[in-house]
């Protein structure tokens, strides 16, 4: 097994007016490929600041952040893209899918980008629709779908280009309780194939599906722990 | 940047946003349709002003006769001034350097009839030069020439609805007609530009008419042209020493203004030029404004798109969009709106002026048109600076981290 992201004495600080807010102070932590880790903490304990900057959609003021033994650092904007093109997926509490595209189009645009082929592009894309079981709606706009076939749709984007890291912020925290649990019922699965996930979270049932939860407070972590991983299946009907 | 997946991301984003579309789209087919018409009218202004002088040369002095209005060697005022033929030999003779050719004119109306039919029409007595200055145009038979001057002939050449009005469907060449109680051979037919009335004269040589008037030699008129190459100012030139030679030759006092007339149509066409151009100078600098409007129009119009698009650009750039990526499609999709709509702008445009032809001729506007190669530069230029009024936007958008773009919930 071999270190998936490593982060050594990060800050953050953001200017709000006159003041400075020092958001992270000091983080070091590693995880291991194949991890599921929850990152929790109130509102404000820095989590989703963290979720960025490992997510190269922010950057930190100090520190060192590895990624798959690839320093990131001095990254200007393209080169910031192509990296999260290739070793990142996202999942954003707001779905954000794009509204006029359909869930295929949708899942396939990560790919696009890449500069594959139309056909192969959605071929792939198709693949993972139906691997979070959509095979069948992939003709349809964001707006016919529902809340969880949104996140559906959006993980199985997260997913096509077979990213390192996949990163979650929040991913059901615009679910209901069943929805959320047949979400993390996929994401879990697609844990056990030996996926790298990252979970940002505040609710602390979701937190307890995964297999460690790293505790933020004021910008430090307070507790990093491995925990007994709780099936979400069991709560699914 | 160019694939087929471009072009497909392209028009589906102008699929799914049909008013943004059409907002961007109107304002420039508006702005260049404006344009057109603006320079189309401007032109048909300037081809009135042409159509004045069209049917004449241009390079001509018209020489009238008049009654002298000051004492001047012994002469009383108020003498009537004679041109005979001497006048013509003499100018020949004293301005070769200018003269290209010149001709006399007599004119009388007279009653011709052929057969039956008969009607008043305007005789002209000229010489052969006569056809070079009117810019007449033989359609059948031949011009008089100098042997019919010399021979003092009974031929005329009349004009086409002198031959409609007569002959009817019949053809005149070589038909007798009685003109004014003379008989004339037709030996030529001629259309002219002029107009209507151009074409209801008849031509016989000028030496034919002194005849008949009791053998004299006077004359009403000469016409005389200059070398074109002696250029305005020589001709304004000559016009100074031909007036100055005719009145010495006349006995006309150097400051009387009566006695002769010379109209000299290079200097009208010179002055009619400049009004038109000045007019033609607003008419630009009001296109020019709406070009200017229409870049401005559209500069809005991709300020406005790229905010909202902010949040799909910030998704786009989350999954790997290079800001290359971002740019070229703001910028393509923008060119490519511009330039279908400019077109579209660019093409109702001449239509309009197609349609309006000589509608307008009560106006002094005939035939506007515009110049195509103009038409196409004034829509690339709208279409140029359209990009780069995105550009500036479509960067910033590019910059934006996309953190924060997806911030707005």
């Amino acid at each position: 097994m071999s270190t998936m992201i490593e982060i050594k004495d990060l800050h953050k600080s953001y200017q709000m007016g006159s003041n400075a807010l020092h958001v992270l102070k000091g983080l070091n932590f590693k995880v291991e490929e194949g991890e599921l880790v929850a990152i929790m903490g109130s509102s404000g304990s820095g989590k989703s600041t963290l979720l960025n900057i490992l997510g190269m959609l922010d950057v930190a003021d100090s520190g060192e952040y590895w990624l798959d033994k690839v320093q990131i650092k001095n990254m200007n904007e393209t080169k910031a893209a192509q990296y999260r093109n290739k070793f990142l997926g996202f999942i954003f509490q707001s779905f954000n899918l794009i509204n006029y595209k359909t869930a295929l189009e949708n899942v396939a645009l990560p790919l696009y980008y890449q500069g594959m082929g139309r056909k192969s592009r959605q071929e792939k894309a198709l693949k993972y629709l139906e691997q979070v079981g959509l095979k069948d709606w992939s003709h349809h706009l964001p707006n016919e779908l529902s809340g969880g076939q949104k996140q559906r749709v959006a993980i199985a984007r997260a997913m096509v280009t077979e990213p390192k890291v996949l990163l979650a912020d929040e991913l059901t925290g615009a679910l209901d309780s069943t929805t959320s649990f047949e979400v993390m019922d996929l994401i879990q699965n697609i844990n056990d194939q030996g996926n790298t996930i990252l979970v940002v979270t505040h609710e602390d049932d979701i937190a307890h599906m995964c297999k460690r939860i790293v505790h933020l407070r004021d910008g430090i972590i307070v507790k990093d722990e491995k925990i007994k991983q709780k099936r979400a299946s069991e709560y699914v009907q | 940047m160019f694939s087929r997946d471009t072009w497909k991301e392209i028009f589906l984003s102008i699929k799914k946003n049909k008013l943004r579309t059409f907002l961007a789209g109107f304002t420039v087919a508006l702005g260049i349709l404006i344009f057109v018409s603006l320079v189309g009218l401007s032109n048909g202004l300037k081809n009135t002003f042409d159509e004045f002088f069209r049917d004449d040369a241009t390079n001509v002095f018209f020489l009238f006769r008049g009654r002298t209005s000051m004492p001047y060697k012994g002469y009383k005022a108020n003498r009537q001034i004679e041109f005979d033929n001497s006048d013509l030999a003499d100018i020949k003779k004293t301005f070769p350097q200018y003269l290209e050719y010149i001709t006399p004119r007599i004119s009388r109306n007279a009653l011709v009839a052929y057969k039956e039919e008969s009607n008043n029409y305007n005789t002209r007595a000229v010489g052969p030069a006569h056809q070079e200055a009117e810019k007449t145009i033989i359609m059948k038979g031949r011009y008089l020439n100098e042997e019919d001057i010399k021979n003092k002939t009974k031929y005329a050449v009349i004009g086409r609805l002198v031959e409609d009005d007569l002959f009817g469907d019949k053809n005149s060449l070589g038909q007798f007609i009685d003109l004014g109680g003379s008989v004339f051979k037709v030996i030529g037919v001629y259309q002219d530009e002029g107009g209507d009335n151009e074409e209801r004269r008849i031509y016989i040589p000028y030496t034919t008419r002194q005849r008949i008037e009791k053998n004299n030699d006077e004359i009403d008129q000469i016409i005389l042209a200059f070398k074109p190459d002696i250029g305005y100012a020589g001709a304004m030139a000559f016009e100074t020493a031909l007036r100055k030679f005719i009145k010495e030759k006349k006995y006309i006092h150097p400051d009387d203004q009566n006695g002769l007339f010379i109209r000299n149509v290079a200097d009208q066409l010179q002055q009619n030029n400049q009004f038109a151009n000045v007019l033609a100078i607003v008419f630009s600098f009001f296109a020019l404004g709406t070009l200017i409007a229409g870049i401005i129009g559209i500069s809005n119009i991709m300020v406005f798109v790229v905010k909202e698009r902010t949040k799909e650009l910030g998704i786009r750039k989350a999954l790997g969009a290079t800001p290359r990526a971002v740019i070229g499609t703001i910028l393509l999709e923008s060119v490519f709106i511009t330039t279908i709509s400019g077109y579209i702008g660019m093409l109702i445009g001449v239509f309009v002026l197609r349609s309006i032809g000589d509608k307008l001729e009560d106006y002094f506007i005939m035939n506007p048109y515009i110049d195509t190669g103009l038409a196409v530069i004034a829509t690339i230029i709208l279409i140029v600076f359209g990009a780069l009024a995105g550009y500036v936007p479509a960067r910033k958008a590019a910059k934006i981290k996309p953190i924060v773009a997806l911030q707005d919930n």
